[in-house]
């Protein structure tokens, strides 16, 4: 059902609600075309007029400044005009479901939304909805997924590791409540990494992870073995009310990101985190700011991975200048 | 004087009847004769079941009906239609309407309901606790009196042990029945699907099965300690159905249901966030609905139910985890059975006697059976014939069902409610 959903019928891709069901070449032929728009970010005149007269809404259910700035710019630079809608909690309250929401925003012919929602499945509802000629972009719903994310992950992996097939990546924390995770995961799987790790306490770790093709670890110090990739998730502070960690600092001692952690890595390993971080809870300061740490080229680079996935789904081509006008 | 079915194939599993017989019904609803006509019998009217099976009224353990109180999703009337458009000429409501049934008011004034339509019997469940508040009991003498045929406080729980303790016994001094949603509220959190592989897959918070386990241990104990007979319902995992099978075993005063969509579908069938799958307790997995078989087949589990829970088209239309849970399943509840009998788990009387009078004997009615006296609540259904079930086909309000455009083998072509057909396809 999701690649039905996420392809039209001459199997391009329409919306981008979860990387499972991407193949490994479309994955890459989305990489492919984020790394012809970095250089868009480093002109002086940061445009491109590939989406001119597009409409696109940024719907965001649920607060998020960094997605919801890149994603802006993203269509910006593609001279798409761009709404920033914060809903939040507000719209509920006042009676209307979700799908009236979509409804009156698609009768201002809307062309994109960018949808962020507090619920899993929020994105893949929406868009059984939604007429043909509106698509969906997932920018985060519930657990479930963080398409962009994962992809711009794999954007700065292969950028700073290069081939998929040699390396071996640990995403650790809290891989229960992360749709980053989930994300991180499908995309590194479909490119076929050597070998997926997670790292958590068993309180964090879903059941049956391993059905998610990734090898779990209870021991940072294990799963960190000669890793080449450390993927830091952000862990939020009101896990401390539901039982899952007893206090901040014994989560940092065991699972916290510090330089003597990092050591047991490969040693030109590279350090992730989709931010926002959690300084002195899962990662040291010394490690984020450090030499190894890649966590603000991962913003720059999501930019570019975010125009490319608006590109494809509104223009249909890889190719930036074979785009609609 | 009277009505005839002829040619039909009549299967009562309570008097172990299966064969060619013709039943004959007098003008006042009675069974007066099977197999052969009781002498001056003159059929004023003839029913022709050629091809045909012909069985007792199904009697369904669990229906939400929607009255009072949530009309919009589903009435009565809307329900009962639906009811012997199945086949199905008895059910049971649970009490969590609004207002809930725990006052003898509430019971007589949906029995009464449902009487003014002369369709399927409406047998009501009394809250165990006033407004299944789960504190203070409810006045169960008064609440059996006004028909009530088993007490239980549907889905909201009873987290006060103590409570619990007291509730059976208390149904115990009466003899009456406790029926009991076996879980744990802690455990099952904020759960929507089963806590395993596809709960993972699409992160949607998971209800371990550990949330009905540890549930039915607690429930057993209680049982155990004061003697009360006890109704399991609904029951989801292997793990516990075998926890039902021991304490059978030892000899304890249980029984046990399972809806009709825990036998066919697995937490698989959620596939990307179909809302329609979202039931509770949560489908499974494999091993689980095999369970869940396995114990039909050796009797552990004596009733297969609906638990229909018709909703609006909008309940549907929302985030998984937001939307409403359960499926419009009257008219699935015979047809999902048969596939069994097709599936070669069981016979066709054993999947008859699952939807009759073994049911019926849980809720202590009489009906279920066709044996000379019995009120003529017959069900006719064709097992040859093959349909897809549509929303158009579909009698009930509520059009939320994950098998819309599956085929089934089997289909109601006749019932009938006291002698009287009220039925006919």
């Amino acid at each position: 059902m999701t690649q039905n959903l996420q392809f039209d019928d001459a199997g391009r891709l329409r919306h981008l609600l979860t990387i499972e069901g991407l193949s490994r070449r479309s994955i890459l032929e989305i990489l492919d075309t984020a790394e012809s728009f970095i250089s868009v970010g480093q002109r002086e005149i940061k445009k491109i007029p590939l989406l001119r007269g597009r409409t696109v809404v940024n719907l965001f259910f649920e607060s998020s400044t960094r997605t919801r700035t890149t994603f802006e710019i993203a269509a910006k630079r593609l001279s798409a005009d761009v709404i920033n809608l914060n809903v939040g909690a507000s719209s509920t309250s006042k009676g209307e479901t979700l799908l009236d929401t979509i409804r009156n925003l698609e009768a201002m012919h809307t062309d994109l939304f960018v949808v962020r929602h507090a619920e899993s499945g929020a994105a893949h509802m929406i868009a059984r909805h939604v007429p043909s000629h509106v698509h969906i972009i997932n920018a985060g719903d519930g657990r479930h997924a963080h398409p962009t994310q994962g992809l711009l992950d794999a954007f700065t992996i292969r950028r700073h590791k290069g081939a998929f097939e040699k390396l071996k990546v640990a995403i650790v924390g809290d891989i229960l409540h992360s749709r980053v995770a989930r994300s991180q995961i499908q995309a590194l799987k479909a490119l076929g990494v050597a070998e997926l790790r997670v790292v958590a306490p068993k309180t964090l770790l879903p059941m049956a992870v391993e059905k998610l093709g990734v090898h779990p670890y209870t021991r940072m110090e294990e799963g960190l073995d000669g890793v080449d990739v450390v993927m830091m998730l952000r862990l939020q502070r009101e896990r401390m009310q539901g039982a899952l960690i007893p206090s901040e600092q014994e989560y940092f001692n065991l699972y916290g990101l510090t330089p003597a952690k990092l050591a047991l890595a490969a040693k030109d390993a590279i350090v992730m985190h989709p931010g926002p971080m959690n300084r002195g809870l899962e990662i040291d300061s010394a490690v984020a700011d450090g030499p190894q740490s890649v966590i603000l080229p991962q913003v720059t680079y999501g930019i570019a991975v975010r125009m490319a996935v608006m590109a494809l789904i509104m223009g249909g081509s890889a190719e930036p200048a074979g785009g609609r006008r | 004087m009277g009505l005839v079915i002829k040619n039909g194939r009549l299967i009562d599993p309570a008097n172990g009847v299966d064969g060619r017989k013709d039943l004959y019904i007098d003008d006042n609803g009675f069974v007066i004769g099977v197999g052969k006509a009781p002498p001056g019998f003159k059929a004023k009217q003839t029913i022709d079941a050629r091809g045909k099976v012909v069985c007792p009224g199904l009697v369904d353990l669990r229906a939400r009906l929607r009255e009072p109180g949530l009309e919009h999703m589903a009435t009565i009337e809307s329900e009962v239609h639906a009811a012997v458009a199945a086949g199905i000429t008895t059910l049971c409501c649970p009490p969590d309407t609004y207002p809930v049934i725990d006052t003898p008011a509430m019971a007589q004034m949906i029995q009464s309901r449902a009487w003014r339509f002369e369709l399927a019997f409406i047998h009501p469940l009394g809250a165990l606790t006033q407004g299944l508040e789960g504190k203070r009991l409810t006045d169960m003498e008064a609440l059996d009196e006004a028909g009530c045929v088993g007490f239980t406080n549907a889905l909201a729980p009873i987290t006060d042990t103590l409570v619990m303790r007291r509730a059976m016994e208390y149904a115990a001094t009466l003899e009456l029945t406790v029926f009991l949603h076996a879980e744990d509220p802690w455990l099952r959190d904020g759960g929507c699907v089963h806590e395993g592989e596809i709960g993972t897959r699409l992160g949607l918070a998971g209800i371990p099965e550990a949330a009905e386990t540890v549930g039915v241990a607690r429930d057993l104990a209680l049982i155990e300690q004061t003697g009360c007979r006890a109704h399991f319902c609904n029951l989801s995992s292997g793990r516990a159905v075998a926890m039902i099978a021991e304490a059978k075993r030892q000899g304890l005063p249980v029984s046990a249901d399972v809806t009709a969509h825990h036998l066919h579908l697995t937490e698989h069938d959620i596939g990307d966030f179909n809302t329609q799958c979202h039931v509770h307790p949560p489908l499974r997995g494999m091993r689980d609905r095999k369970g869940l078989r396995k114990a039909l087949k050796s009797g552990v589990i004596s009733a297969i139910c609906s638990d229909h829970q018709p909703h609006e088209p909008d309940a549907k239309l929302a985030p998984f985890a937001q939307s409403g849970p359960g499926i419009s399943a009257l008219e699935t509840l015979l047809p999902l059975t048969l596939r069994l009998v097709d599936d070669k788990l069981l016979t066709l009387p054993e999947a008859i006697a699952l939807l009759t009078h073994k049911p019926a004997e849980i809720i202590g009615v009489d009906t279920g059976q066709l044996g000379v006296g019995a009120t003529a609540d017959v069900c006719i259904f064709d097992p040859e014939a093959h349909w897809v079930l549509t929303e158009n086909s579909l009698v009930s309000r509520g059009h939320n069902t994950p098998f819309l455009g599956w085929e089934f083998r089997g289909r109601v072509t006749h019932t009938l409610i006291g002698g009287k057909l009220v039925f006919e396809l």
